[in-house]
């Protein structure tokens, strides 16, 4: 019988790497996560406190899976504070993925915060392709910048373009990642799809700039989620639900979405403007 | 696909028998109209409450071995002014489920959806895990008997309501609401259990305890539809465990003539709900029945 992937897995911690000052990454043996795809989330529980949603990250041990936390509420910050031994809770890996076509030759990966967790996991299944790679990363400040190390480390021996920009100006261009891709279609860089995940806000202005030059686009959409199985409607955007059919959408997808952007529904579902 | 399998029954007339129970997908306007597209003869909404609830901290949903399902969600939802809001172009069969803890609120919910383009109103007296709402009110006959007439006092649109196990009978509770003017009954809601986990040894649902849902509880709501039956002269709706169409027909044959379905959601994906519908279209035909209630009750016989 296969595992159901619904049924909770305790998993112990085997390894926690710091990325900042509020960034962790912790490791954990997990057949099924391992398997994730780039796009997919597992439904983490830290016992006595909350269950939230985290995107599958990457891990260079097999039978291992990661997940990268932001120290944040209750949540975040307790399981920032777990070390190695410590046992949570796991199920999924939940979601749709991002589509991967060896025939787009210039991708760019476009991601802020933890949003670049899923685009991390999405490079390491795309590197054995022989595909162009651009990689726009923003952070608030330059101390906030993590996972050029694994960035780096998974394209060895290619040539890839990694730009960074940060709002104060600490690190690469000042600014949003998106004043960065604006810049580039500017200047007729080549670029056939656009892959982007982090704040909506600045997803919105990616969907906007790609259709308006005509590129492909995927985006993860984030949304309030309880229980990750499609039965409980708080994930809701328009008619879609973002825990099972998404959490990736493409740009035929999104033009149909009038809340991407725009409204989320909060822990009591009530509409809510961003 | 048209779904058609008519039914009505309470007041309504509808396209088929399969409706989602209450707190499944029950909160949003445009997907109330995907799941009628793709096959519901109706939808209850999420028990509404007089003002917003944030519900429960999760984990409010754990997923439990064999098909079933643990719940807390704390009755989550936007609240009557809000919710009336998000259905007021609402063009589907829809049902509002609500919830209060005291007569008046009843009275205050019913009044901000008695314009609504809805077609009912179903009473939840069966919650099993928040406080002076749901099961604390479902098992006091008297308070049941006295919201129930005054609600129907208020509002001409047919009212369910939807029984569960407490402490009360069930039996002697669903008596009590018909009496007083119920329209029809929902058996059953989910049952008060939980979960520990071993490793942490600490409950996993953030509310320690919540409802079971799934397959665990069909036989106990087929024996619920199956005694109501007996004692009741209104429609029943039978709901818990329907997995498949030979669950649904089991409590169709003990007596439901229209059933919900929750976890059928969880385990199948929303949009396996027509499914079932052309099964029930396919047993009729193959067995030769020309509408549903030749076979509504049919175990008694
Ligand atoms: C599909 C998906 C993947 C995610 N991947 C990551 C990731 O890889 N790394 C990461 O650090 N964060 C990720 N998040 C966000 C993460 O789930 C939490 O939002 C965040 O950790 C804050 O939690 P908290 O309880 O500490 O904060 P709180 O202070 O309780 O809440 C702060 C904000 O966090 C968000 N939030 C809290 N709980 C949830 C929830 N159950 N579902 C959705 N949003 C919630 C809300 O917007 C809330 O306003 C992801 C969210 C989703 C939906
Ligand atoms: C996540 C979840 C939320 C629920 N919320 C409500 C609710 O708000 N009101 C209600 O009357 N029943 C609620 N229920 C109970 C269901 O309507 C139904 O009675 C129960 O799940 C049994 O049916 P099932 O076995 O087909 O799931 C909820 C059930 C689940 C699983
Ligand atoms: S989180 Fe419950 S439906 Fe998506």
């Amino acid at each position: 019988m296969p595992i159901d992937k619904n049924l909770m897995r305790v998993v112990s911690i085997t390894g926690v790497k710091t990325e900042t000052k509020t960034v962790k990454t912790m490791t954990f043996k997990d057949q099924l996560s391992d398997k994730a795809l780039p796009g997919q989330f597992l439904m983490v529980w830290i016992p006595r406190k909350e269950e939230i949603p985290l995107s599958a990250m990457v891990s260079n041990l097999s039978g291992h899976a990661a997940i990268t936390i932001r120290k944040n509420g209750l949540a975040s910050t307790s399981l920032f504070n777990k070390k190695v031994g410590d046992k949570i809770g796991i199920r999924g890996p939940y979601g749709n993925s991002f589509s991967i076509k060896k025939s787009n030759k210039n991708v760019l990966l476009m991601g802020g915060g933890t949003g670049l967790v899923p685009l991390v996991r999405l490079l390491a299944n795309m590197k054995e392709f022989d595909l162009n790679f651009t990689i726009i990363i923003g952070a608030r400040t330059s101390s906030e910048i993590f996972f050029l190390d694994i960035v780096s480390d998974l394209l060895k021996g290619k040539t890839y373009n990694l730009l960074i920009s940060t709002e104060d100006g600490t690190k690469g261009t000042k600014g949003y990642p998106t004043d960065i891709l604006c810049d580039l279609i500017t200047r007729n860089y080549v670029i056939n799809f656009i892959y982007t995940c982090g704040p909506e806000l600045m997803m919105k202005k990616a969907y906007d700039l790609a259709l308006a030059n005509k590129i492909p686009i995927e985006v993860s959409i984030e949304r309030y989620m309880k229980c990750g199985i499609g039965l409980c409607s708080s994930c809701s955007i328009n008619d879609k639900l973002v825990c099972v059919d998404g959490t990736v959408f493409n740009s035929f997808q999104i033009s149909s979405l009038s809340e991407f952007g725009k409204c989320y529904r909060d822990k009591a579902g009530i509409l809510t403007k961003y | 696909m048209d779904y058609n399998v008519p039914i009505s029954f309470a007041g309504l007339d509808l396209k088929n028998p399969v409706m989602i129970a209450s707190g499944i997908l029950g909160l949003s306007q445009n997907i109330f109209d995907r799941l009628i597209k793709i096959g519901a003869g109706a939808i209850v909404s999420k028990s509404i409450s007089n003002r917003p609830r944030i519900g429960y901290r999760n984990p409010t949903v754990v997923p439990l071995e064999n098909q079933n399902w643990l719940n807390a969600v704390g009755l989550a939802n936007p609240g009557a002014d809000v919710f009336s809001e998000e259905i007021s172009n609402n063009k589907v069969p829809l049902m509002v489920s609500i919830v209060g803890s005291s007569t008046e609120e009843f009275r205050t919910i019913v009044q901000k959806f008695e314009n609504s383009n809805i077609v009912g109103f179903e009473l939840n007296l069966s919650c099993p895990h928040v406080e002076k709402m749901g099961m604390e009110i479902g098992d006091d006959p008297n308070l049941v008997g006295k919201i129930v007439k005054s609600i129907k006092d208020l509002s001409s649109k047919p009212l369910i309501v939807k029984v569960g196990l407490g402490k009360s009978d069930i039996l002697q509770i669903a008596k009590v609401a018909e009496e007083a003017g119920a329209d029809g009954i929902t058996a059953i809601n989910t049952l008060r259990a939980m979960k520990i986990d071993i490793t942490n040894k600490c409950p996993v649902l953030e509310n320690k305890i919540g409802g079971l849902s799934g397959a665990a509880i069909r036989p106990i709501g087929v024996r619920c539809v199956y005694e109501l039956y007996k004692v009741l002269k209104v429609p029943i709706i039978g709901c818990g465990g329907i997995l498949t169409i030979s669950d649904m027909l089991e409590y169709i044959m003990a007596g439901a003539s229209a059933v919900q379905v929750g976890s059928y959601i969880a385990q199948n994906g929303m949009d396996s709900i027509g499914k079932l519908v052309n099964n029930l279209q396919h047993y009729l035909k193959t067995e030769g029945y020309s509408n549903l209630e030749e076979i509504v009750g049919i175990a008694h016989r």
